[in-house]
């Protein structure tokens, strides 16, 4: 078809792209500012000078570099990689599952997850209450927690995808296939928390309220691998998405290999959940948000939508953990609650905002 | 062109769906299948985009069979246009850019864009570039579909139903698209329809499927009234107006299964 040589392209359309790229470009400016003004703020305040001349890898004052290094630049980096790969993870999956309520906890993941780390501390000794300053309980033994809760979520993946070749690789099994395996696990949970001692009940609920706080530098590296693997590939997968979007029989039409695609969307997806959950708990709806918020605003296009979906859960895993560290210091509020304050607003004003159109 | 040989399609546990089905299609040559519901044309379809393998037979392009190329490159020869098609929030030039996906490397290039708007010009839907598909009109949508398919540059273009839920101007206005862009660039469009009079009209050849076998096949021109009757179980007249062939059904039409229920 020769003729195709000689388009002219639409007015307007360069604008369009670049208004999709200056939010985006926006997003990154906002997240790198409240990273600093994150790990600026606290119950010591470190000037942001000198959390700028830190991170630059400029002399600091002693003190202000313990605690940035030792304390906030580890928490904040787990913020910001947390929200980014539960986001992308979100995003991958409302397309792959073709549901707007897919989301990384959509296949079961919290409560398999939640499951895992109440066995540790049920049966592998993993519990015991302990006072420090910020938090009236903590976990005995953290690897062996979150490594059980790790495996509980691999399993519960494995378990969908075993499902998923068998019947099919259809969004309605793998969705009914979480939730009836999401049901199974917090049956389970119930199950140990009915026969478990006030300690052990104290440890398996506080394990479930996600914490950035929990992840030191090892598990800021193992996070960041994760998100980062992840998130190339789900970008690699753009136009797929997009392709998955316009319908299973137009994607394969346009060459793409759906099964396939969603199989391997899935496990990576489950794979980069289940690292974030078993280091810092279940954190809960930046995964669902996220992705609707930048859809609402920039729409569908998966070439811009997983970009801006990372940034916008880093912004706001990031902005609410700050917010957690802050309102009742030197208490510490579970970020997952402060997720669902600062998000649900913003997303409700989005949906009202469209409506009225 | 296109080649379809032999063809036996079942489905895992049930009977045969088709069988022995064969037809050749030329350049520029619109194919209208047609044939009650669940007599398999979108089956056949599916099989000639090889979504579907077959337990015998061939569909060949250019020669070259299709079961025998990767998905990117059937994408390449064949384009699709389903039956339902899902609108995100995109606009019309990014849903047909996405056409381009066969010939996509990492990066959108320069050529993408241009073939994109060349299509939407060709079409004659620039005034929609940049407006939503979700807020599109059916006929519209559809329109921005075929757009899409005809970006990927397809030797062969498959249509299910594609007047499906029209009114009767987006009808005309979207077959007259198909058989004006399949004549100028010789594209091989098989459509598979339920409405006999707008497929005798647009199409070149017609293919009648009966209990998934060829059951008629030939020039509007040839349709007789017992051939329909016989396909879809009817009592129709076959007129001839204005060089035109219009199927009717006769003033006292009535199904057998009608006709069994009047038993006393």
């Amino acid at each position: 078809m020769s003729h195709l040589d000689h388009g002219r392209l639409p007015a307007g359309y360069t604008a369009y792209v670049n208004r999709k790229v200056y939010f985006i470009l926006g997003l990154l400016l906002f997240t790198i500012f409240l990273l600093v003004t994150a790990i600026s703020v606290g119950a010591v305040h470190v000037p942001v000078g000198e959390v700028v001349r830190a991170l630059t890898g400029m002399p600091t004052e002693a003190r202000a570099q313990v605690i940035i290094y030792n304390i906030r630049l580890p928490h904040a980096l787990a913020a910001l990689l947390a929200g980014s790969g539960l986001a992308a993870a979100g995003a991958a999956m409302q397309s792959i599952l073709r549901n707007p309520l897919g989301s990384p906890f959509t296949l079961g993941l919290s409560q398999a997850g939640a499951f895992g780390a109440a066995f540790a501390v049920m049966l592998l000794d993993a519990g015991t209450m302990q006072s420090t300053q910020v938090s009236a309980v903590t976990i005995a033994n953290p690897y062996l927690t979150t490594l059980s809760a790790f495996l509980a979520c691999v399993l519960t993946s494995l378990i969908i995808v075993a499902i998923a070749r068998i019947r099919g690789a259809s969004p309605e099994v793998m969705v009914l296939s979480g939730v009836a395996l999401g049901a199974l696990f917090s049956a389970g949970t119930m199950f140990l928390q009915y026969f478990a001692d006030d300690v052990q009940l104290a440890a398996m609920v506080f394990w479930t309220f996600g914490d950035v706080g929990r992840a030191g530098w090892r598990e800021v590296g193992f996070m960041a691998a994760a998100v980062a693997a992840a998130v190339i590939y789900f970008v690699f997968n753009r136009w797929n998405y997009n392709a998955i979007d316009a319908g299973d029989e137009t994607a394969r039409s346009l060459g793409v290999q759906v099964e396939r695609v969603r199989m391997a969307g899935m496990i990576i997806a489950s794979l980069v959940t289940a690292f974030i959950v078993s280091f810092l708990g279940v954190i809960g709806f930046v995964g669902l948000i996220c992705p609707h918020i930048v859809r609402r605003i920039i729409g569908d296009d998966h070439r811009f939508v997983l970009p801006a979906s990372c940034l916008t859960g880093a912004v706001l895993l990031l902005a609410s953990d700050t917010a957690a560290r802050l309102m009742l210091a030197p208490h510490v509020l579970p970020v997952a609650v402060l997720t669902a304050f600062l998000g649900a607003p913003a997303f409700l004003y989005l949906l009202i905002q469209r409506r009225s159109r | 062109m296109l080649a379809v040989k032999d063809i036996r399609i079942g489905y895992k546990g049930g009977g045969l769906v088709l069988d022995d089905l064969e037809f050749n299609l030329g350049r520029g040559q619109l194919l209208a299948v047609l044939g009650p519901n669940g007599v398999g044309k979108t089956t056949l379809l599916r099989c000639i985009n090889a979504m579907i393998k077959p337990w015998a037979g061939s569909v060949l392009v250019e020669d070259a069979s299709v079961f025998h190329m990767t998905a990117a490159e059937i994408a390449k020869y064949l384009g699709y246009v389903a039956q339902r098609n899902e609108a995100g929030r995109m606009t019309a030039f990014d849903a047909v850019l996405l056409g381009r996906k066969p010939h996509l490397r990492w990066r959108v290039s320069r050529e993408d864009l241009t073939k994109v708007s060349a299509v939407l010009h060709h079409l004659g839907l620039e005034h929609l570039a940049l407006r939503h598909i979700d807020e599109m009109s059916g006929g519209e949508l559809q329109k921005v579909c075929i757009a899409r398919a005809l970006v990927q540059e397809p030797q062969v273009l498959l249509l299910d139903e594609p007047t499906s839920s029209l009114d009767l101007k987006n009808q005309l206005d979207i077959l007259g698209t198909i058989r004006r862009v399949a004549k100028q660039h010789g594209i091989a469009a098989v459509m598979t329809m339920h409405d006999l009079n707008l497929a005798l009209r647009f199409a070149d050849r017609f293919l009648f499927l009966k209990h998934g076998r060829v059951f008629a096949c030939g020039r509007p021109d040839q349709v007789t009234a017992e051939m329909v009757q016989a396909v879809y179980d009817v009592q129709v007249d076959v007129l001839h107006h204005d060089g035109q062939v219009v199927v009717v059904p006769a003033a006292n039409a009535s199904t057998s299964a009608k006709r069994y229920s009047d038993r006393p």
